[in-house]
């Protein structure tokens, strides 16, 4: 409610009243705060819902989009349909950009499976260590067709430019996440590891794909509508995860709710510290969660684990 | 009956299991021993489907684990491996709930719930249902997998090397339960066991490996003998009787 209340113009209920239906306020309201918080809310709870089942697939507490390689893996996908197919629809560009998340992602696993020392830390490094290269090679490219100003905006969550008809396609990353709640049980079993999987009569191999096309899916629909939120997917699963566990069941509304809070929250914090002028909701969530990241980190070591 | 014919395993040129033919889990229950690299765990992990053969054929009640379905093979064999580390945070309760899977494919029957609680009883977890794994000790730890595993209520249950990391307390217990599942609800339960006298003691016949074959197969008694155990851990083993029981002592 208030996320819709805040802007440089003045929209508050008494101006919606007194302008009518057809009032300046309300048009306001409707094509650009309205759509504004909705993204908002459905790109929290998206990407937070992804980090909880990148978490239980990869079985490490510290993945997710962007320390995986897949929000990079987007993004180079989005640079290809740009060069290639610029007059692509949004909805092809998300395909295209899909398809290249679920590639790079498939490529972290494959990195994975062929270290032998799974260390917990050693895991999202190795993600980050990809992006990094998947990452340079987008960025080698952008600047040479003079793109990198479109790239800034792929992988760094900004909502300011959000308006009505240009979110649409976070509704289908929300119908994943209903997709990820049903299968809910799928993904805390295969949290436990291939072998219990096994045991307990499921395709691990299914289950993965599953999740990597949910995770794919969602990284490249944010990717092309408002750009991927750093650490959100991390942060958020992961104190659903120390309140109350890991059954992917119970914890899921949970994090979605938590997930579009912290966010709301964030954008608010962003668009006030400045006011008339923003801060980009992808700084201040990463100024707050490093923070809140190292407090987590740092009460870990208590836990026998 | 757990059927085993000519299951071959290689990891590269080296078969760590060659070659093997074995009926298991004619009896209440049945040890696997022989020392580092015999191929004990991974013809257990055959058995269990976790592992796929090279050569050969495995059948659990005429049900060809390679060509049966994982959620057929759930409700008749259960498997639990050492070295159990979650990632997952899950509450004891949680855990054992999710033995249920094959059968409640996650929404609970009262069936199921019946499962889950006779398991939690049986082995003694009613005041740790609500905490988390990672808040209890490796012996309590132990038992809420192996109760996870009573839970799934299958035919046969296979364990790789339940009692380790252990406290000699806590190894008694876990095999004092076994040995009453065994006796008490008719279960088959095959071990992968380092300690040969835990194993002479609570099983009531031994499988004997050495470099990926079976040495012999028979009934405790018959295994535990000094020529049999010092030939299979290149040891010198000597068995003598203790109450009733045959000890080995290979110490010093």
């Amino acid at each position: 409610m208030l996320s819709t209340f805040i802007g440089v113009s003045d929209v508050s209920p008494l101006s919606l009243l007194e302008g009518g239906p057809d009032g300046k306020a309300a048009q306001l309201l409707v094509v650009s705060r309205l759509p504004r918080t909705l993204a908002l809310v459905l790109t929290g709870v998206a990407m937070s819902i992804v980090g909880l089942i990148m978490q239980m697939l990869v079985r490490n507490k510290f993945v997710e989009p962007s320390t995986t390689g897949t929000a990079e893996s987007a993004a180079l996908g989005l640079l290809v349909v740009t060069i290639f197919a610029p007059t692509l629809p949004l909805f092809g560009k998300m395909v295209v950009a899909a398809i290249f998340a679920l590639a790079g992602t498939g490529l972290f696993l494959l990195i994975l499976r062929r270290i032998p020392v799974r260390s917990i830390v050693l895991v999202p490094l190795v993600g980050i260590m990809l992006g990094g290269v998947i990452g340079a090679v987008t960025t080698f490219f952008a600047y040479r067709l003079d793109l990198l100003q479109t790239l800034g905006t792929w992988l760094t969550g900004d909502f300011s430019g959000i308006l009505r008809g240009r979110y649409e396609l976070l509704w289908l990353a929300l119908a994943m996440t209903v997709i990820a709640w049903i299968a809910a049980d799928r993904f805390t079993v295969v949290g436990l590891g291939q072998e219990f999987t096994t045991n307990l009569g499921l395709r691990y191999g299914r289950v993965l794909a599953l999740g990597l096309t949910i995770v794919a899916v969602v990284t490249a629909i944010v990717v092309v509508t408002a750009g991927v939120i750093p650490f959100l997917g991390l942060i958020v699963p992961n104190i659903v995860s120390i309140a109350m566990g890991d059954n992917v069941r119970r914890s899921i509304p949970w994090v979605a709710v938590l997930g579009a809070g912290f966010v709301l929250a964030c954008d608010i914090v962003g668009r006030l510290l400045r006011f008339p002028y923003e801060i980009p909701l992808g700084i201040v969530v990463g100024v707050v969660g490093s923070v809140l990241f190292l407090y987590l980190l740092l009460r870990r070591p208590s836990r026998a684990h | 009956m757990i059927s085993i014919s000519q299951v071959t395993k290689r990891y590269g040129r080296q078969a760590v299991v060659d070659d093997v033919s074995l009926e298991l889990g004619g009896c209440g229950i049945t040890s696997i021993i022989g020392p580092n690299g015999a191929g004990k765990s991974t013809l257990l992990s055959m058995v269990a489907r976790l592992l796929p053969l090279d050569g050969g054929t495995i059948t659990i009640d005429g049900l060809d684990v390679r060509t049966t379905p994982g959620s057929v093979l759930a409700t008749k064999v259960a498997v639990l491996r050492q070295d159990n580390h979650l990632a997952a945070r899950l509450t004891v309760q949680d855990l054992v709930s999710f033995g249920r899977y094959p059968y409640s494919k996650g929404r609970l029957t009262s069936v199921d719930r019946d499962a889950i609680a006779r398991a939690i009883g049986y082995l003694d977890l009613e005041p740790f249902v609500d905490r988390f794994l990672d808040e209890l000790s490796g012996g309590q730890r132990q038992r809420a997998f192996i109760a996870m595993v009573l839970a799934q209520d299958t035919d046969y249950v296979l364990l790789d090397e339940p009692l380790n990391n252990l406290d000699l307390r806590h190894a008694v217990d876990i095999m004092k339960l076994l040995r009453a599942a065994a006796d008490d609800t008719g279960k088959r339960i095959v071990l992968v066991m380092h300690d040969i006298n835990f194993a002479s003691v609570y099983s009531d016949e031994i499988v004997a490996m050495r470099d990926g074959r079976v040495v012999l197969h028979g009934p405790s008694s018959e295994v535990m003998q000094s020529e049999v155990l010092g030939l299979i851990y290149d040891l010198p083993i000597d068995v003598r009787e203790v109450d009733g029981e045959r000890i080995g002592y290979y110490y010093r």
